[in-house]
């Protein structure tokens, strides 16, 4: 058992490093959204970064409703995908970092995206940390595995 | 390119196009060897017809819901099976068809054909894919040349092809499948030729048949057989089979007819046609560069060649004997039909005339030295039943595949698994054991009186009813404890029966069988036996009696080789008993210890152990909250998951648990009735859980990989049997 957690999240590490974009999903007023965001993860897993213009409805959201959850997948739009695909989904509770305090979080997400380094230092635009709590991760279709990271 | 291609067009297409058969042929015809009049479709119709339907991507999903690595051969069939089914009910798109029928109809008119396989690189240099891929014989008219084609297609992934999937490279992006469609030569003899002996590089190989070599390949007909020299074509010598049959066309297909009193005595070739088929063979092996496996066969003596290709042992070289043998189990129906005779016959008589006669033998009237000599020549029994099992019985179960797969070519269902209907509730013998199993329990619900006694370890005596039932039940099942392990087991004995019981006597009796098949069975055989011609209905029945037959063997075969096991465990228990006794006399003892089957170790429980069922820390922070095995039985159960890693367990098993197990020995099939559903980390819709659960309409999941491991004892899981997923519950997200 240990093994298997292991080596999921030694596959979850290798899909997130694979992968720039999640599709992150919020809620306010019984509202559901999605939006797609470049992300970075910290190296045990238990925190997922992104960028986020404060006039978003995400932004709007999170703020809100704290609890999100998000999704990084490899698929290709190909027909084997829906065999071949890896896809994660975390759960957590999001939460505004201080990029002037937090500056180590900050440069593992810009080592990530260095494109990002200007929209990064805008004032209007925040830096969100999701503190995982869980991990599910498909493969083949329908094997599904969770895992829990922070209780 | 022509959908239909003509012999002379095959060079002009290439060879990527034409596959490996068809080529050989027009290379052939081209030194002036006879073939038979002969077509081709094209691998672009292939290629055509799974990209505008689809197909492709279904066949994708199917192939890789598993990792091979993790299937066993069973669950191989079980895929190529529903994959067949894919193509036979997957229609040609318009286009398509239109064309093909045009070509056909033009070229071929309403003549008797053979349909084959003709896979690029198939007969080619490297490699012999040899009855790896179908071909089909007698086969006339458009729609049914179209279907045939269509299963031709689809056997670039049967079972045997899946099985050599690494060798033939096969990979649905880019595998392709010509098809051949021959002239049927009405031939008056027929055989093969091997331009080498496998076991004698001096020597060729030529053997001939009467009539069609079609008895020949499926191994129903012996032939004649002359050894040559390779070099010279003499003839160093002929064995002469017993000649008594032939096989010829019917409408419809191939029958045997008797021979004539003068050609069983007369071989089918005279030494100057021996050496007219060495001579081609030797053509035919400058041609292609090697020596050859020659398909021919005479019509009016004018010498035709069907196919050629070059010799492997066994197709390949294999270092991997199970394939080899797995692939021995594809039998025909002649075939089968023998081995049930012999089955029903001989063997199952044999087996419970043994178990009989081992019972009735009093083991505590035997000397120290008699016993061990008894517990020896039960080994032996018992050795030699576990080999005609695996020679005899497993082949037979076979004929499930065989009644499958014409059921479907003939009705064409949605469902791959709809012949199943017709072959289940067909007595059981473990089903007869679970009935009286319930009979028991029967007697416990409606006297209070019985129950409480039982409640108390208090046997009724002798003379109650319930007594004489339940030793009725141990003379012929044994007392179940000991046929669910090694002889160790056995020390639970009636106990556990009484145990067993009381826990089926806590359900209400009507709910006994779970939930009932819905088919209409009897529509059901109806359109069965209407989707073949008339002449063809006796055959028909006669398979589907057979695959009945092999239904019911399946499972009560084991049932019968439990019972010699039991004998077994009997006399080794004694031995133990008397080892252990302090009344037996110093020199007995030490002859007992001294022998083998008495002083080894116990032997290790047949389930591995799965890790232990507390929740350590690391294990809460991860579950496996699906996991996809094969759906086996269709149907959908939440329960509590009871993993079965002993014999033992079984004996403690509730109602309404789910049993999760590595695999449902038959002798264990008993505590079914009790399940909810059965969960099975081995997988295919032959064994015995799956066959089982399916009497009793209980959800049932096969090839679930390393349930035992991801599944937690006593976790509440979902087991849906209509998608082979099973959901473990985990609180909140």
């Amino acid at each position: 058992m240990e093994n298997n957690r292991k080596q999921t999240l030694e596959q979850i590490s290798a899909l997130f490093a694979s992968q720039d974009l999640a599709v992150l999903s919020t809620q306010k007023n019984n509202q559901p959204y999605s939006s797609l965001v470049a992300f970075a993860a910290s190296s045990d897993l238990a925190h997922l970064y992104f960028l986020t213009p404060t006039t978003t409805r995400k932004y709007d959201h999170l703020t809100a409703n704290p609890p999100v959850s998000i999704l990084v997948n490899d698929s290709r739009n190909q027909a084997d995908d829906i065999y071949r695909a890896v896809s994660v989904t975390g759960t957590g509770v999001a939460a505004v970092v201080d990029k002037a305090k937090d500056k180590g979080a900050l440069e593992l997400f810009l080592k990530k995206h260095p494109h990002l380094k200007e929209f990064a230092s805008a004032p209007t635009t925040a830096f969100i940390r999701i503190a995982i709590h869980r991990y599910y991760m498909v493969s083949r279709f329908q094997n599904v595995v969770e895992l829990e990271i922070t209780p | 390119m022509n959908p239909v291609l003509q012999s002379g067009e095959f060079p002009a297409a290439g060879k990527d196009q034409v596959g490996g058969k068809a080529w050989c042929l027009a290379q052939i015809s081209e030194l002036g060897i006879s073939i038979p009049k002969t077509w081709c479709v094209p691998c672009a119709v292939y290629e055509n017809y799974i990209t505008q339907t689809r197909l492709r991507d279904r066949i994708f999903l199917e192939i890789n819901r598993k990792p091979f690595e993790q299937m066993r051969w069973e669950e191989i069939w079980d895929i190529a099976l529903r994959i067949r089914n894919q193509f036979l009910t997957t229609p040609l798109p318009l286009d398509i068809r239109k064309n093909l029928s045009d070509l056909i109809e033009a070229y071929c008119g309403e003549k008797p054909l053979a349909v084959r396989s003709s896979a690029p690189g198939e007969d080619g240099s490297a490699a012999s894919f040899a009855g790896l891929h179908e071909s089909f014989i007698n086969i006339s008219g458009v729609e049914d040349i179209l279907k045939h084609i269509k299963l031709v297609w689809a056997s670039l992934y049967s079972d045997a092809a899946l099985l050599y999937r690494k060798e033939l490279g096969l990979d649905i992006q880019t595998s392709r499948m010509a098809v051949v469609i021959q002239e049927l030569i009405p031939s008056d003899r027929s055989g093969i030729f091997f331009g080498v002996n496998p076991s004698d590089a001096g020597e060729s190989v030529l053997e001939a048949v009467y009539g069609l070599n079609q008895a020949l390949v499926d191994g129903d007909i012996a032939p004649d057989r002359w050894h040559l020299s390779r070099s010279s074509g003499r003839i160093i010598r002929h064995e002469s089979p017993v000649r008594d049959r032939c096989a010829v066309v019917v409408p419809g297909g191939v029958s045997f007819t008797e021979l004539t009193a003068d050609l069983v005595q007369t071989p089918p070739l005279n030494d100057r046609e021996v050496r007219r088929i060495w001579e081609t063979g030797k053509q035919l092996e400058t041609l292609f560069g090697r020596p050859q496996d020659v398909e021919w066969t005479f019509l009016h003596d004018r010498l035709i060649i069907l196919q050629s290709r070059p010799i492997t042992s066994t197709g390949f070289t294999d270092t991997d004997e199970k394939r080899t043998w797995y692939l021995t189990l594809h039998r025909s129906y002649e075939n089968l039909q023998v081995l049930h005779e012999k089955i029903t016959r001989d063997l199952i008589p044999e087996m419970i005339a043994a178990a009989d006669r081992l019972g009735s033998k009093p083991l505590a009237d035997l000397s120290a030295e008699d016993l061990c000599r008894e517990i020896e020549e039960r080994q032996k029994i018992y050795d030699h039943w576990v080999s005609v099992y695996w020679a005899d019985f497993i082949p037979f179960a076979h004929g499930i595949r065989l009644f499958g797969q014409v059921y479907n070519d003939a009705v064409t269902p949605e469902d791959p698994y709809e012949f199943m209907a017709l072959l289940e509730k067909t007595g059981l013998k473990s089903m007869e054991r679970n009935q009286l199993l319930e009979n028991l329990a029967d007697m416990i619900r409606s006297d209070a009186g019985l129950k409480t006694q039982l409640e108390n370890d208090l046997a009724p005596g002798p003379d109650h009813p319930f007594s004489h039932l339940l030793d009725t039940f141990i003379a012929q099942f044994g007392d179940l404890s000991c046929t669910t392990g090694s002889g160790s087991e056995c020390q639970y004995g009636e106990l556990a029966v009484i145990r067993l019981l009381m826990e089926f006597a806590r359900r209400p009796a009507a709910a006994g069988s779970g939930i009932p098949h819905q088919r209409d069975t009897a529509a059901l055989k109806e359109r069965y036996m209407a989707s073949f011609p008339a002449h063809r209905r006796e055959f028909a029945e006669d398979l589907l009696h057979l695959g009945r037959e092999s239904y019911r063997l399946r499972d009560d075969d084991n049932i019968y080789l439990g019972r010699i096991e039991t004998r077994l465990f009997e006399a080794v228990q004694e031995g133990q008993r008397r080892l252990g006794d302090p009344a037996t006399a110093k020199k007995d003892r030490d002859m007992l210890a001294r022998f083998p089957a008495l002083s080894a170790a116990p032997a290790a429980p047949k389930q591995t152990d799965a890790p232990a069922a507390d929740e350590t820390a690391a294990q809460r922070w991860f579950r496996s909250r699906q996991i996809v095995g094969q759906p086996a039985g269709p149907g959908i159960a939440t329960g509590t998951a009871r993993l079965v890693k002993n014999p033992q367990d079984l004996l403690s098993f509730k109602q309404g648990e789910i049993l999760v197990c590595q695999g449902v020995d038959p002798n264990m099939t008993f505590v079914i009735p009790l399940a909810s559903a059965v969960v099975e980390e081995r997988g295919g819709m032959l064994i015995h859980g799956a066959i089982i659960a399916r009497e009793y309409g209980l959800p049932c999941i096969t090839g679930a990989p390393h349930a035992m491991q991801l599944i937690q004892d006593g976790n509440r899981i979902t087991v849906d049997g209509y998608l082979g997923i099973i959901t473990s519950h985990t609180k909140g997200l």
